[in-house]
């Protein structure tokens, strides 16, 4: 069967599942449509946890990103489990005896303060909106490149799978959806791996494989790797370079940002009891860290295998796959020396980075584009780290239906992740902005129609996102990590340990970090992006590390704060001692 | 002295963060480089850590977490859990 017969083929049986899982699952009540009745077994839920979490950043870019960054890529890895810990020590178990609806629920009751639900709702759906934009672009690459049909009919087409089980099923439904997306998507990761750790280590387990020699030499691929690199003037892969401040910062932020992060969160209050939630947080990491471990190995090897299949190869002997990659425009060629010759090293290939194609052909048949070169190195190749996993088993040359395989695996990875946000984003307008402030009279089986309705507004702005990407997708990551850091997660702990912090002391300790990050971000990304180097820094954190100074600084306004304010009442004392119970 | 739960709960938190931190934040980026130093297979010790390890010991944690909690709710709340559990059923 042809690449694009089998395509289709994988993407349609992935598809009628969850389409047939969301109607045998499909919510009655508002508890099942927030919460799925509280009747997910832990690792039923640690599976729909995983799969919730790993996006199309995790399943498409995040093996790229560290293939391009090298030991630097490690902040990701770090940041984005070790989360977990922090989830299921601090948090996950507490907010299951609490027991209700969503983030801004707890921060709602705990606090006794519309107004700090209110700041939580704002930063919960800016922070879900943020991660929406990416996941459709994602189905839009996977659409584009594997089916061949418009990005925009793939956009719509996925909107409809998400609408379809998002809003019948509300939480149940996504939960087993999910389940069977993670399966989906493990499988699509792995399967590539393993043939490719075979072919380069003749090691079946590509976490041990990429620590081994290199078949047919004494060389450990490794050390290969960074040979090759400190040749193409690149750092040595498996060195740092940056500084150790901006390292540990950006881990620390993206760890407590995970940690916050109200899509992930709600996931515990699901789970029947206090010890299951706990369980299901392990669980859930055990599932992530299965894809977590395996892309750094992916990395080394996309890596390797990039460089051996394009470094100083002519043009029009390049491989099929990067003319194909050169129509969808993740990738360009620039002949700086006009000698048909492909030269990749480190530096920009074109001015302004970013191709500008035209419709024209250059001298070897390549896809045109208007940029200047960029004189000040040598490098002419533009590659978008996105295609390192897409195009690994075409560059790889494996079998037609492992390729496949990875397209279905990206879409479940993209579905499974919108949906999650979008069911966060339409229980809290539903249940924290209608029920609770504006419209409090409002029966169970009207909140339920407002939520659906919330849910399917949610999809189309998703979906205008999808069709019309705005150029900030990249940029704003950093933002939805330091705001969940610097908002959430410290009003989630301080509320569950220390118990004197009273309303004032949380909204002023919310807003200050909501302020001092999102100032710090917005002024290096979008005010004078040519002032984001490292000189300028505040002690020398990047904007995508600052969050986790505004956690510092939420910590120490709400604990100052507090104590000008009378106690918090009484009832909100008993309350947290019976979360503290199990 | 005798501890009570939440005091217990709070000693099983400070060791096992204090893992957490070590291996994530101490052998993956503050004393990386130097455990560099050491290899083995093909793997420098603190880059191993950074890409794999302190992931490993994530989950370790995680579930060492569950077992000592498991243990100390059954020590203290006995009663109420199997009442929860006869509730469920």
């Amino acid at each position: 069967m042809s690449l694009q017969a089998l395509t289709y083929l994988f993407v349609g049986i992935s598809f009628a599942v969850y389409i047939g899982i969301a109607i045998w699952s499909r919510a009655q009540s508002t508890n099942d449509f927030y919460i799925a009745g509280k009747g997910v077994s832990p690792i039923a839920n640690g599976m729909a946890t995983a799969a919730d979490w790993m996006s199309a950043a995790s399943f498409i870019s995040m093996a790229g990103l560290i293939a391009f960054l090298g030991k630097d890529g490690s902040v990701y890895l770090m940041g984005w489990t070790g989360g977990y810990v922090l989830l299921a020590l601090l948090l996950a178990p507490y907010l299951r005896k609490f027991g209700k609806y969503t983030v801004p629920d707890f921060i709602g009751t705990r606090y006794y303060s519309k107004a700090a639900r209110l700041v939580a709702i704002i930063c919960l759906i800016f922070i879900s909106f943020t991660y929406v934009a990416g996941q459709m672009r994602g189905v839009g690459i996977v659409f584009s490149r594997f089916l061949e049909v418009d990005i925009n009919t793939g956009v719509i087409i996925g909107m409809c799978i998400v609408f379809f089980y998002a809003v019948l099923g509300g939480m149940k439904g996504i939960t087993y959806t999910q389940v069977a997306q993670y399966c989906v998507l493990i499988f699509a990761y792995l399967v590539p791996a393993i043939f490719i750790s075979l072919m380069i280590t003749n090691n079946p387990i590509p976490q041990i494989g990429f620590g081994d020699k290199v078949i047919g030499s004494s060389t450990y691929l490794l050390d290969k790797l960074d040979q090759v690199s400190l040749d193409l003037g690149f750092n040595a892969y498996t060195e740092y370079s940056k500084s150790n401040i901006d390292i540990f910062f950006i881990t620390a932020a993206l760890m407590f940002g995970t940690a916050g992060l109200p899509h992930v969160v709600v996931r515990f209050f699901t789970v029947p009891k206090v010890s299951d939630a706990r369980k299901s947080a392990g669980y859930a990491l055990v599932f992530i860290a299965l894809l977590y471990t395996t892309a750094p190995a992916v990395a080394t090897f996309a890596k390797i295998n990039f460089i051996n299949s394009v470094q100083e190869v002519e043009y029009k002997q390049a491989p099929n796959w990067f003319k194909n990659w050169e129509d969808i425009g993740l990738i360009a060629w620039k002949d700086k020396n006009n000698d048909g010759i492909i030269n990749y090293s480190n530096g920009n290939a074109l001015e302004g980075v970013k191709p500008n194609y035209i419709d024209k052909e250059g001298d070897y048949g390549e896809r045109a584009t208007i940029n200047n070169p960029d004189l000040s190195n040598s490098n002419e190749i533009y590659i978008d780290n996105d295609i390192m996993v897409l195009a690994n088993p075409e560059i790889a040359q494996l079998p037609n239906w492992v390729i496949a395989l990875v397209a279905a695996g990206a879409l479940a990875a993209a579905l499974s992740t919108a949906a999650g946000l979008l069911l966060v984003i339409s229980a809290s307008i539903s249940h924290d902005l209608m029920k609770k402030i504006l419209m409090p009279k409002i029966t169970e089986k009207q909140e339920l129609f407002f939520a659906r309705c919330a849910a399917a507004a949610a999809i189309i702005i998703a979906g205008l996102f999808g069709i019309y990407p705005p150029g900030f997708v990249a940029q704003v990551v950093a933002f939805a990590f330091g705001l969940a850091a610097s908002t959430i997660f410290p009003a989630l702990f301080l509320g569950i340990f220390y118990k004197r912090l009273n309303k004032e002391g949380a909204i002023a300790g919310m807003i200050s970090g909501l302020i001092a990050t999102s100032s710090y971000i917005t002024y290096f990304k979008f005010i004078s992006p040519q002032l984001n180097i490292a000189k300028n820094w505040l002690f020398g954190i990047s904007p995508e590390g600052f969050g986790f100074f505004g956690m510092i600084i939420n910590f120490c306004i709400a604990l100052i704060v507090s104590n000008f304010y009378s106690k918090p009442p009484k009832e909100i004392y008993q309350m947290i001692d019976e979360i503290r119970k199990p | 002295m005798k501890l009570n739960y939440w005091q217990i709960n709070l000693l099983i938190l400070l060791f096992l963060l204090s893992i957490w931190f070590v291996v994530s934040f101490g052998f993956g980026i503050i004393w990386s480089e130097e455990l560099d130093r050491f290899k083995f297979g093909g793997f420098k010790l603190g880059f191993w850590f950074s890409q794999q390890g302190s992931i490993y010991f994530f989950v370790l944690i995680i579930f060492i977490y569950v077992f000592l909690m498991n243990k100390l709710d059954k020590k203290f709340y006995k009663n109420s859990i199997d009442s929860q559990e006869k509730h469920k059923e």
